[in-house]
């Protein structure tokens, strides 16, 4: 604001300070109210005024052209992700023959006919032999069952381009299809099932296993950390140079990259402590370093906002500083500190670039079960699924995308609303 | 507070936890890292073995992995795409892992591509190089210039006046060492411009030797890992060219067609027969040490080695591996039956 304008305003606010609000609300509704304040005001508009105004139209437009280019890319970006997703929410399965024989439990190809073989999905097909040694009752028997299709069948009965189905077994589909021998369901497998080589065998369950094993774990470790460290610093700490010091790095530390904590975290958990490559504890300690900084800054941050009248009134009544600050601060700031807690978790949730540099960026169908097997998260997944050159990873790539996206909605709605519902007023 | 203790309990726990392990782990070549965890994938669906777990950190950073000792905690397989170096065994040696068992498991093709509806092209390995590299000869052929090229007709006038647009692989990558090896060494080393500084002075000359370097003017654009992105940004920049690994190639024949290299178009049958020459073999290494101690570790390689796998009809084929030819298959076969250790004077021949 320059010195004129602070001049104009002094000159108002030394007219009439009321009518000086009314002008300026004026201003923002970009409106003419047909009141005696607006035509009084009509009156005595100096050029220098009507600038102002015009200033202040085209501010107002500049933040609603950023608003709505920002929106335009939300849309796309949903409208896109979306669209690609929704073909995964479904699969394909055909209708054909088994033979349980033999033969089919040495070499599960030979269970379906031969013109079925590349129709069929292998990975499903290849857990034949291990059904037939638990249900032996089954032998010499043929059922017609629906099986789950090979990917490329699925891709090209959701008519995408570059399918990649041979001819022979185009021919096949096509026939079956006229027989109503072809159907498509709700894709259950993409939530059964871990990674798999074959697309359409390909879920997303060992890697939300992993991503709730190594949040745990980063929850565990960066909340408690981080919040012991936030009251330290804010209520029992004296302000010295060596407090101002810790501060100012632990600002630092949260506008860090974050490959540079994964660096520090394949030195200290993987080469020092010998924590097992890839997993769950090796990704969350990881992430757990990468996360401490913003729950400090948001908890301190929390507890600041508890008025200091509550402090003083504690030690009025002769509490002492832990009483103060536990039972009375710490209780008030909760709020704070938990959406800081819950949106620094869910950075972590979507955090890829430590993990690479830890190894959890790697093929690991089976969902870990404890914390020191290996194990992958769901952005690392989403990562592997876009590498992947068969088609069927495209959709899947989106869904776990959206998928993602849902949990971190949800972690952030979670957030908005523990803020809203405890939102003191002092 | 007792969570904290917890944490480093737990974490005091875990570095005891590493001595015994269930789980075959694997590093290295992401070229070679699909067929690698497809097969880990058929191990663990038809076996009672857990499924090993497949890491991808290129042929480099897997060899240092693998190289750094016999421990628990390094990995007990890893896969190259390119053969693993004197320097990368002597490692090796010296931090115990003495013996090694080297197969192959069959070849990978880079394919130079274009959009589908260009028109074909069909590039010498030379004329390649003279679009790519940083310093090419100048006219008289006496010197060294900065790469002045920016359309193919400059090169050869034989070919197109099409703009040179070059999508390839970035430095880290396997397929980008690959490409500079086959394409940008193997032709420069045999062209005395680059040798003669070289022999000048040894030291400060050292990158004419074999000449690598690729031109930074924004002809030859660096497109990430992924090699998806380099075959979307092909099908709508229909002028430039991409660099990628035979297997993408294969399942977009759709929207992109292959450029011909001296004539020859990269096939199963070209790169098996060496006509087509951009063409590697692709391994892996099996540390022999950790074959007791972890399960699986001989099924894994079997099953890799299979005909199911990497037979000219194998399941490895169908996601893009171009197979071995068959007496090579067996001869490795036997190896593995055999667990033929890798000697230092394994690299004294020339592969």
């Amino acid at each position: 604001m320059n010195k004129s304008a602070e001049a104009d305003i002094a000159i108002h606010t030394n007219n009439d300070a009321k009518m000086d609000t009314t002008t300026m609300a004026n201003d923002l509704n970009n409106n003419e109210a047909g009141n005696t304040t607006a035509s009084f005001m009509n009156e005595h508009k100096s050029p220098r005024q009507r600038k102002r105004e015009r200033a202040n139209a085209r501010f107002h437009f500049y933040g609603f052209a950023a608003i709505a280019l920002a929106l335009a890319f939300l849309v796309f970006f949903f409208v896109d992700i979306i669209g690609k997703a929704l073909p995964a929410f479904d699969e394909t399965e055909v209708l054909a023959t088994i033979h349980y024989s033999e033969a089919a439990s040495k070499n599960y190809n030979k269970a379906i006919d031969k013109k079925m073989r590349g129709v069929v999905s292998r990975a499903w097909l290849r857990n034949l032999p291990a059904y037939m040694k638990a249900h032996p009752e089954l032998m010499g028997s043929s059922v017609e069952l629906w099986m789950l299709a090979d990917s490329r069948v699925d891709q090209y009965i959701k008519q995408h381009d570059g399918h990649g189905l041979k001819s022979k077994h185009k021919h096949t589909v096509d026939a079956m299809l006229k027989d109503g021998k072809i159907r498509t369901v709700f894709n259950t497998t993409l939530f059964t099932n871990g990674d798999s080589k074959l697309p359409e065998y390909a879920g997303i369950l060992a890697a939300s296993v992993g991503t709730v094993f190594t949040l745990l774990i980063t929850m565990l470790v960066a909340v408690p950390i981080g919040v012991m460290t936030a009251i330290y610093l804010e209520e029992f700490a004296d302000d010295n140079r060596f407090t101002r010091l810790v501060e100012v790095n632990i600002n630092n530390l949260a506008a860090i990259p974050s490959i540079l904590y994964g660096l520090l975290g394949l030195a200290i958990f993987i080469s020092f402590f010998g924590v097992p490559r890839s997993s769950a504890l090796a990704g969350g300690l990881t992430l757990a370093l990468m996360t401490l900084p913003v729950i400090i800054i948001t908890t301190r941050a929390a507890l600041r906002a508890v008025p200091e009248s509550i402090r003083e009134a504690a030690y009025g009544l002769g509490a002492s500083n832990l009483q103060t600050a536990w039972h009375h601060v710490l209780p008030l700031a909760m709020p704070g500190i938990l959406t800081g807690s819950i949106i620094g978790l869910a950075q972590a949730m979507g955090e890829t670039a430590p993990l690479i540099i830890v190894g959890m960026m790697a093929y690991i169908p089976e969902a870990p079960t404890t914390i020191l097997d290996a194990t992958t998260v769901l952005p690392a997944q989403i990562y592997t699924w876009s590498t992947e050159s068969m088609r069927g990873y495209g959709e899947r790539t989106a869904a776990g995308i959206l998928v993602l996206l849902a949990v971190l909605l949800s972690l952030n709605a979670l957030a908005v609303k523990l803020r809203n519902r405890a939102q003191q007023s002092w | 507070m007792k969570r904290i203790i917890l944490a480093t309990a737990t974490l005091l726990i875990a570095a005891h936890a590493v001595e015994a392990r269930e789980q075959i782990k694997i590093v290295g070549s992401s070229t070679v890292y699909p067929f690698s965890s497809y097969t880990a994938e058929a191990l663990g669906s038809t076996t009672k073995f857990k499924t090993p777990v497949v890491e991808s950190t290129g042929s480099g950073g897997g060899m240092k992995l693998f190289c750094a000792g016999n421990g628990m905690d390094t990995p007990d397989i890893t896969n190259a795409s390119r053969r693993m170096k004197a320097k990368e065994f002597k490692k090796c040696q010296k931090n115990g892992v003495k013996y090694i068992t080297e197969m192959v498991v069959g070849y990978d093709g880079i394919a130079i591509a274009q959009a589908k509806s260009t028109a074909a092209l069909d590039l010498t390995r030379e004329e390649m190089m003279l679009a790519v590299a940083a310093e090419v000869p100048s006219k008289d052929g006496k010197s060294l210039v900065a790469n002045p090229y920016h359309y193919w007709n400059e090169i050869n006038a034989k070919l197109p006046h099409r703009k040179i647009t070059i999508y390839g692989p970035p430095a880290s990558s396997g397929t980008r060492d690959a490409f500079e090896d086959m394409i940008l060494k193997h032709i420069t080393k045999h062209m005395d411009v680059y040798t003669d500084l070289y022999k000048a002075d040894k030291v400060k000359n050292k990158q004419y030797k074999k000449f690598h370097k690729i031109r930074q003017d924004g002809v030859y654009v660096p497109s990430g890992e992924n090699d998806n992105l380099i075959v979307q940004k092909l099908a709508k920049d229909t002028q430039a060219l991409g660099i990628f690994g035979y297997s993408y190639l294969a399942e977009n024949s759709d929207s992109i067609a292959a450029a011909t290299i001296e004539g020859i178009a990269p096939a199963p049958e070209t790169v098996q027969n060496g006509s087509y020459k951009l063409s590697r073999s692709l391994y892996f290494y099996i540390k022999q040490s950790h074959i007791n101690n972890v399960p699986g570790m001989l099924e894994y390689a079997n099953l890799f080695m299979s005909e199911q796998m990497i037979g000219d009809e194998g399941e490895c084929a169908d996601i893009g591996l171009i197979p071995l030819p068959e007496e090579m298959r067996a001869n490795y076969r036997s190896n593995l039956k055999e667990l033929t250790r890798m000697t230092p004077s394994a690299f004294d021949k020339k592969h």
